[in-house]
């Protein structure tokens, strides 16, 4: 694993064993030096860049929290204007990605403007307070669902398909060589890529500083987020296919706070859910 | 120079265009789409080199345009209304963050009720996001206010928005001189901002970072020492700019500084405060009267100095298009706020809302009443 970029240094305020810092890294090893980032508003912002420090070695600029897309764009058009073919990749949370940001994200995609764009999955609004987003599972508690959530999680990928975007991707902190893997595949692409990259949340997930990868891997071994990946809109072969057997959902659910209150009842909608994406991904 | 018989739009584009910004984003709405219309007409016709982005809202082109700035381009929108408030989140980042944004507002109501003509409502929403605020009275200096406005935000960091308003100058036909590009030159050098401060993988910075309490107010004084210190240079700019581009004034002119322009006589007994195009409803109003004098505020942002055009007055009379509801106009505002030892009566006369039209009648009642001081709906 080629280390030597560290575009983000150590030293950021993020929580211990927090999923999308880790997560993050393993993007930032796809990126060479002529690369430009921008974030949404976040933790990754939030945590990253208290003035007068930053973690960041590459340029990087965030503005608000739902135009991160449209504001890569103008970074684009102010490049090949410049006749430069500097790489830009947008860095965005599942608020800013699924929520309040969907419309700019869409209005990207129709552009077909060529950049990255990284959604950091944390299923809920972290850096508020872990309220539920449009991205948060059924079931699952939040400040704002205490509860449980009852809305089923959008599909971004397909929401991304629809679009035509040319190369779309999933991932969970717990494999960071597909994430740079797909990161570099991304790149390669002319016109807009998407990736969603699983990552775990301690205080949201309520799990333990240690348990972020694991609750990642889990996620996959349960066929709950799968590892997928899109070329031209078709559904490339899962990259860990030959060895797989799905885990019971229980497994992942249990280690996870958010989800200690569900029902059999509710443990087995989740369940059939994981059912089908083994079917639907042919898992 | 020749001059041409132009719709208001088409004389701002053609300047914007030979101006030569490197990005271009827009979303449509009335009354500022010829503008961008004819922009993208230029592009797909192969006579202008910028890139020009379909935006999917208003919040999305400030933002398009806010990126290529940061990136170190030259950058233009254009909007109006409620698509100027859609874009506030962004106006203020622009401000905050420091980069010369030039737009053009052409100003319009802001409903409810819904009402696409002219008054100054949108533009007034903007009033503290941190911007240049300039307004123009007619198509040449709309003209010239767009070269200036490029001058003044790429030599302070300061994003600038050019006032027209809507219909009465973005749709009506008028004698102007568009400058070509040449010209321009002489006045505007190519944008080359600093090493360091914009988005270059040569020089990596963090721009828009998180700011804590002891950071934040330091940034948001400095931006209003920086809007202050700017009036000088609105001053000189304009100046010298007028020297490059000499065009003819249809009336008198006493004084301009580029800040305010005051026409009539050299002791008014009443002082009309006025914005944009209605000035020159006014000039006409008052063109033979010996008491009555007009001071055209073109900068409303930074606000200048107004003291020694009101030493002598009795009555001062600010008639402007916009209402902060539940107090005072926003120009009237300011002109108290700047005026605080004056002695004399002011008036603060509400017209022209949602494209009421303002005729030399309406000047005319609001001079007779000018002795009564308060708020009044005309």
């Amino acid at each position: 694993m080629n280390t030597s970029h560290n575009n983000l240094t150590p030293g950021h305020n993020a929580c211990a064993g927090c999923g999308q810092l880790s997560a993050a890294q393993s993007v930032m090893r796809a990126l060479d030096n002529d690369t430009i980032l921008v974030s949404a508003t976040g933790c990754l912002e939030v945590t990253t860049t208290a003035h007068p420090q930053s973690a960041w070695r590459l340029p990087w600029m965030h503005s608000l929290f739902e135009n991160s897309a449209a504001v890569g764009s103008g970074i684009k058009a102010a490049l090949k204007n410049k006749k430069k073919n500097t790489k830009v990749v947008i860095q965005a949370g599942d608020g800013a990605t699924y929520d309040i940001g969907i419309g700019f994200l869409s209005g990207l995609f129709e552009r077909g403007d060529d950049v990255v764009y990284i959604c950091y999955d944390t299923e809920a609004y972290s850096n508020t307070g872990i309220q539920a987003s449009g991205s948060t599972p059924a079931g699952a508690k939040t400040t704002t669902t205490p509860g449980g959530a009852n809305e089923i999680k959008k599909d971004m990928l397909a929401i991304a398909l629809a679009h035509g975007v040319k190369y779309v991707a999933q991932s969970t902190a717990a494999f960071p060589d597909d994430i740079t893997a797909k990161v570099k595949k991304a790149l390669q692409v002319e016109g807009p890529a998407y990736i969603q990259i699983l990552s775990p949340c301690i205080p949201g997930w309520k799990i333990q500083t240690n348990e972020a990868i694991k609750a990642a891997r889990l996620a996959v071994a349960t066929a709950s987020y799968p590892l997928l990946e899109y070329t031209n809109g078709r559904l490339n072969n899962s990259s860990i296919k030959d060895s797989f057997r799905a885990q019971k959902v229980e497994d992942y659910l249990q280690l996870q706070g958010r989800f200690s209150h569900l029902s059999r009842k509710q443990i087995a909608n989740i369940q059939s859910q994981a059912d089908k994406n083994i079917k639907i991904y042919k898992l | 120079m020749k001059i041409s018989f132009l719709e208001g739009s088409r004389a701002i584009a053609q300047t914007v265009a030979n101006i030569k910004p490197e990005v271009v984003s827009a979303y449509p709405i009335t009354p500022q789409t010829h503008i961008v219309e004819d922009l993208a007409r230029f592009k797909a016709e192969g006579k202008a080199d910028y890139e020009y982005l379909l935006a999917e809202s208003e919040a999305a082109a400030a933002s398009i345009v806010l990126g290529a700035s940061a990136a170190g381009a030259r950058v233009y929108t254009a909007t109006s209304s409620q698509g100027l408030l859609l874009m506030l989140e962004v106006l203020y980042n622009a401000s905050g963050l420091r980069l010369p944004l030039v737009m053009t507002v052409a100003n319009r109501a802001v409903g409810a009720p819904i009402n696409i003509w002219n008054d100054h409502s949108d533009a007034m929403a903007m009033r503290d996001a941190g911007w240049v605020m300039l307004f123009a009275e007619n198509h040449q200096e709309a003209v010239d206010l767009h070269v200036i406005a490029y001058r003044l935000a790429e030599s302070t960091n300061l994003p600038v928005a050019v006032n027209v308003d809507g219909f009465i100058l973005t749709h009506s036909h008028e004698n102007v001189i568009v400058p070509d590009n040449k010209t321009i030159k002489k006045f505007l050098p190519d944008y080359r901002p600093a090493a360091g401060t914009f988005l270059d993988p040569q020089n990596p910075s963090t721009i828009g970072g998180f700011f804590t309490p002891e950071h934040f107010w330091l940034e948001r004084q400095r931006l209003d020492t920086d809007l202050k210190k700017s009036l000088p240079l609105i001053s000189n700019l304009y100046k010298q700019w007028k020297k490059i581009l000499r065009t003819p004034t249809p009336s008198k002119i006493n004084f301009d500084n580029g800040l305010v322009e005051y026409c009539g006589p050299s002791h008014p007994e009443t002082l009309i405060i006025a914005m944009g195009s209605m000035a020159g409803t006014i000039k006409e109003t008052i063109r033979d009267n010996k008491n009555v004098g007009l001071l055209k505020i073109r900068s409303f942002r930074p606000f200048p100095d107004l003291r020694k055009f009101t030493s002598t007055c009795k009555r001062i009379a600010v008639i402007e298009k916009a209402m902060s509801s539940g107090a005072s106009g926003p120009l009237f505002a300011e002109v108290g706020s700047s005026l605080s030892n004056y002695k004399g009566v002011i008036s603060d006369n509400i017209v022209g809302l949602g494209g009421r039209d303002v005729s030399l009648q309406t000047i005319k009642h609001i001079i007779k009443s000018s002795g009564k001081a308060g708020v009044k709906f005309w």
